[in-house]
């Protein structure tokens, strides 16, 4: 059994504060899954809905069955390598199905309901990138991948006292990679992986011309998505919250801190994002705004407990313009075919959150910073060079024993149809070329 | 170029976990991590090119 005082951490008002928090964080998961179905079209609505539903479900199981044992938590049994006297925490060692943990509300059973949700969220984040070709199964199949090999791997070294947490104490560079609210852990692992489906999958049928011109096949509820706005928000106030007690040990009253960056750098990402849209188009743009206030959320998720609101104000507007401008170019110039903008989202903006995190944090002492940057960017290299590696091998090998792409007719068909046999809207004919045989 | 671009990213980090390893903070560190980030970001151009290049041969 994990040694230490677990009741009395449960009982105490970080403890309490920190579970109701965790508890938040599935509204993080259905504003994603709302934002993703609102941008994708009418004819795969139920279909995104079930598949991120499906991926949440395959998440949490294969990380309770595996995913915690190579995550595990700071203090507990590893893998570790000693280099020139230097100790590299490299991998968990805690047995399968959670077992030796004793679920009571001890800061290492709180990390892992925490973590659990983490895997789902950012099990999600891929889905919003590949709709209208994704197969449902194989997304079950890459989830799993996900949710028991890419994530834990890196949350590891991150959130359970792992090689990047620990490069504060080992080489002095500040406090160790910072990431209390998961943007790297949770948000760019996602981004990552979904632009590797993307470029797996290839891009929708019909989205660009024979010159290479991208089409524009806009989402079919903005209204969902604005209301998936809001539950992120909420959902991140936990994640966020709940993330800084566990990881970053801030006392409880800093939460109120957490909340007015959190919602600072989502607010002026969004309005950001609006602003320049209206600019751009003459209106303003709905889908836009929205990635831009997502990818405020994301990056202000790194450490929103140790930023003034002025510094979390500059996040948010940067993150803001990254979004706008990155979703046009991924679409125009990389030829990344990514509906919901889940790479400029979570990918970009989660690594311009950790590297504001390294340049803006204020430590009480701060000595404690010195280094800071530099930590950051440690984990930023470590993201491209290690895990983006990783998920892409991975869901390349399954592609190829397991085509992951529906069939084109599947495709022409709408994915509610073609997997599962009726449509979102069945009362409406949104589109008739959904029934006309071409 | 697919195989050339993920073999450039795990250099770029290979290149920073050695600096860390091998290195003390300082500039020679600074150097050496840009290094890596600038070595990964060859990576990333051709893992761009190769998908870009995909597409047009299947146009």
């Amino acid at each position: 059994m994990i040694p230490g005082p677990a009741s009395a951490f449960s009982e105490t008002p970080a403890g309490a504060i920190c579970l109701v928090s965790i508890l938040l964080v599935p509204l993080a998961m259905a504003g994603l899954a709302l934002i993703s179905c609102g941008l994708g079209r009418s004819r795969s609505a139920a279909h995104v809905m079930l598949a991120s539903l499906c991926a949440v479900a395959v998440a949490s199981i294969v990380y309770v069955v595996c995913g915690f044992s190579w995550d595990g938590f700071a203090g507990g049994p590893a893998h570790v390598w000693l280099l020139r006297g230097k100790s590299w925490n490299w991998i968990a060692a805690q047995p399968f199905f959670l077992r030796g943990l004793e679920l009571d509300g001890s800061p290492a059973s709180l990390g892992a309901l925490l973590q659990m949700f983490g895997a789902g969220l950012a099990a999600i984040i891929p889905l919003s990138a590949t709709m209208d070709r994704w197969r449902l199964s194989a997304i079950c199949a890459s989830t799993a991948l996900l949710a028991g090999c890419t994530y834990p791997i890196f949350a590891h070294w991150v959130w359970g006292g792992g090689w990047l947490a620990q490069l504060g104490d080992n080489y002095g560079l500040g406090r160790g990679f910072l990431d209390s609210g998961g943007a790297a852990t949770v948000q760019v692992v996602g981004g990552l992986t979904a632009l590797s489906m993307t470029w797996i999958l290839g891009a929708r049928r019909d989205k660009y011309s024979e010159e290479g011109m991208p089409t524009a096949i806009p989402g079919h509820s903005p209204v969902f998505v604005v209301f998936g706005c809001f539950l992120t928000w909420v959902g991140w106030l936990g994640l966020n919250s709940s993330g800084a007690i566990l990881f970053s040990h801030i006392l409880p009253g800093r939460i109120v801190l957490i909340a007015v960056n959190t919602t600072l750098s989502a607010a002026a990402a969004g309005l950001m994002a609006l602003v320049i849209t209206r600019v751009r188009f003459g209106r303003p743009d709905a889908s836009i705004t929205a990635n831009g206030w997502v990818g405020g959320l994301v990056a202000g998720s790194a450490a929103p407990a140790f930023m003034n609101p002025a510094a979390a104000l500059i996040v948010g507007f940067i993150a803001g313009i990254v979004v706008t401008f990155a979703v046009d170019w991924f679409e125009m110039w990389l030829e990344v075919d990514d509906p919901g903008g889940a790479v400029p989202v979570h990918a970009l903006a989660g690594i311009w959150g950790l590297l504001a995190a390294g340049l803006l944090i204020r430590f009480p002492d701060q000595n404690a910073a010195r280094g800071q940057w530099l930590a950051q960017l440690v984990g930023i290299t470590t993201l491209l060079g290690f895990v983006l590696p990783l998920t892409y091998s991975l869901n390349w090998l399954l592609n190829r024993v397991y085509p992951q792409r529906v069939e084109p007719d599947g495709e022409r068909q709408g994915m509610d149809l073609h997997e599962l046999g009726a449509g979102a809207y069945p009362e409406f004919v949104v589109h008739t070329d959904e029934f006309i045989q071409r | 170029m697919k195989l050339a671009g993920i073999l450039f990213l795990l250099a770029g980090w290979s290149i920073v976990l050695s600096a860390l390893d091998l290195l003390r903070p300082s500039s020679a560190l600074i150097a050496f991590v840009l290094a890596g980030i600038a070595v990964e970001c060859i990576g990333l151009f051709f893992l761009f090119r190769s998908h870009l290049k995909l597409r047009e041969e299947t146009r």
